[in-house]
């Protein structure tokens, strides 16, 4: 069940192409003989516990890491070449109150934020396209107040429109539900899925909660120290994979469609270890 | 009182070479000042401008014994301040002490140069508050250089600076070189700052470069138009002292300084009036958008 689709490797340019990846820091591998492949189109969740190093897969994709071996390719090109094809949602963040930023201005910089030069030239169709944007997330309301006092959901949803605004054919997302109430999980899923639906857009999805997006997800890249599993949700999402991958007992649980994974956080001891050790001295 | 506004004596004196000369140099550093302002607010550098005028003060002083320009000297020093503080205090948690730690030791290295000058005392006091009315052609001609530079290179780096500064990690993400673009804003900041310490002087080059762009994000949070008002704030407070001081001829900086310190007040009390309205009209009308969102 490694990678499925390594026989149509040969039809056309995919959104994301891996082979043979490795990423070691001194002697410490995150994960090696990484082959993946992400077609036009696609949505995948990449999960795993914290270090397992899901976020430094997405640096790599923006050619802000280097591998320590194998190749990547997206969109056809070197990672960090084409990043105008690359849309990406960071997590959500708190921002400062006080900052000089609207949120159309928030969404505008993901047109052009990173071009040079001054862009009085071709204001009135930015605008427009700025408009367009901020109306398609549903943004219109509060696009022309501060950034720093919309709510967390609010500025998600900016986040969403200022990644799609560049038309991109990958969109990278770093965990851009955490810290997001139900409604606004689902309003940021919808917004990515109609994307993915409408354009074409592949989407890479990191993530520590994989219910949120479950419906959406074609397939999962599942990183647990060192090692890593590709297959369909109900392919990977199972107790006895799981438990392979963890080398420790998981099971997985199905309740009305969700999926819980119970036993992963006691798997990985360094973890117990450490909120044991915290909780011991907190009574002081 | 009298003494302190004659309209008469002020439009006399403003038929003056040197009085015109300094307003030009004024309106010059306004311009620049009020262009970078946003961004320095934005980026939390206020301390590091009030470090970076302690070095062109440094760089001022040695140009005053060593009989080069003073305004040469102080550009020198607060380039080299910004590169300074650019290299040294990468980290944010260790900004702000890099930036005691080399504005003090600046400013007692400029003390030192001061006592080995034996010129005249008013050119060492002025360095420290302004000395506006001095100004002289060549003067002027390095100033409006620096700025035309410092004003074309903010142009070309506007986008991804802004990028940079308010959002970094989707900067970085869509490949904007936020590393580099940090030393490069301190030295236009550097630039600015020397400009500023000729007029107002290096203690008070905070309100010129400072001041107006702090008032203006209390009134308005488009980067845009923050940077129109800095710019106008700026010149108001820049020409403005100018002309005020005249008749009295009292210092230059304390009329710029109180005029940037009121249009700083005012603009709080205005955003604090308009915050007070949004909140009524928010208790009143539930059909504003922000109500409607609640998760149920």
């Amino acid at each position: 069940m490694s990678t499925t689709g390594t026989g149509e490797a040969a039809a056309g340019t995919g959104a994301v192409e891996i082979e043979g990846a490795a990423l070691a820091f001194g002697d410490r591998t995150l994960w090696s003989g990484l082959d993946l492949r992400v077609e036009p189109g696609e949505f995948v969740a990449v999960l795993g516990p914290n270090g397992s190093g899901k976020t430094t897969l997405l640096k790599v994709l923006l050619g802000l890491q280097a591998l320590s071996a194998g190749t990547v390719r997206v969109a056809g090109t070197a990672p960090g070449k084409g990043n105008h094809r690359v849309g990406y949602v960071p997590q959500q963040r708190a921002m400062d109150q006080q900052l000089t930023l609207r949120g159309r201005d928030l969404v505008g910089l993901g047109l052009d934020g990173d071009r040079w030069g001054t862009g009085v030239r071709g204001m009135r169709a930015r605008r427009r396209k700025v408009d367009e944007a901020v109306e398609s997330v549903g943004a219109t309301s509060y696009a022309s107040s501060p950034v720093g006092v919309l709510s967390g959901g609010e500025q998600q949803r900016l986040r969403v429109a200022q990644a799609l605004i560049g038309e991109p054919d990958l969109l990278l997302c770093d965990e851009p539900l955490a810290s997001l109430d139900l409604t606004h999980q689902r309003t940021v899923t919808e917004l990515i899925e109609r994307r993915r639906r409408e354009t074409g857009t592949a989407v890479l999805f990191v993530t520590h909660e994989i219910n949120p997006v479950l419906p959406h997800v074609d397939r999962v890249l599942y990183l647990v120290g060192g090692r890593f599993l590709i297959g369909t949700p109900s392919e990977v999402m199972t107790s006895e994979t799981l438990t392979e991958l963890y080398g420790a007992p998981v099971e997985v649980v199905r309740v009305g469609g969700q999926i819980h994974v119970a036993g992963a956080q006691s798997a990985l001891c360094e973890d117990t270890v450490h909120h044991h050790g915290h909780d011991h001295t907190e009574p002081v | 009182m009298d003494k302190l506004f004659d309209v008469e004596l002020t439009a006399r004196l403003l038929q003056l070479d040197f009085v015109l000369m300094a307003l030009g140099a004024a309106a010059v550093l306004g311009l620049v000042a009020g262009a970078l302002g946003p961004l320095i607010v934005m980026r939390r550098m206020s301390f590091a401008v009030h470090g970076t005028a302690e070095l062109a003060f440094t760089g001022a002083a040695a140009a005053l014994l060593l009989g080069i320009g003073v305004s040469y000297g102080a550009l020198a020093g607060a380039v080299i301040a910004a590169l300074l503080l650019g290299l040294l205090g990468g980290r944010e948690s260790e900004r702000d002490s890099v930036i005691g730690v080399i504005l003090s030791f600046g400013l007692g290295l400029g003390v030192l140069l001061l006592w080995f000058y034996d010129g005249r005392s008013s050119n060492k006091f002025g360095i420290l508050v302004g000395q506006i009315v001095a100004i002289e052609q060549q003067d002027l001609e390095l100033l409006v250089g620096s700025a035309v530079v410092v004003l074309i290179v903010l142009a070309v780096i506007y986008r991804p600076l802004l990028f940079a500064t308010v959002d970094p990690a989707v900067a970085v993400a869509r490949g904007v070189p936020v590393r580099w673009l940090s030393p490069l804003f301190a030295v236009l900041v550097g630039v600015a700052t020397a400009l500023g310490v000729q007029i107002v002087g290096a203690l008070l080059v905070v309100a010129l470069m400072v001041t107006p762009a702090a008032a203006a994000a209390r009134v308005t949070s488009s980067p845009w138009r923050a940077t129109v008002l800095a710019v106008v704030f700026a010149e108001a407070a820049a020409l403005g002292g100018i002309v005020l001081s005249l008749a009295p001829g009292a210092p230059v900086s304390f009329f710029v300084t109180a005029i940037s310190f009121t249009i700083y007040l005012v603009c709080r009390v205005v955003a604090h009036l308009r915050g007070r309205q949004r909140s009524l009209r928010d208790l009143s009308g539930s059909d504003s958008p922000r109500a409607a969102v609640r998760p149920s």
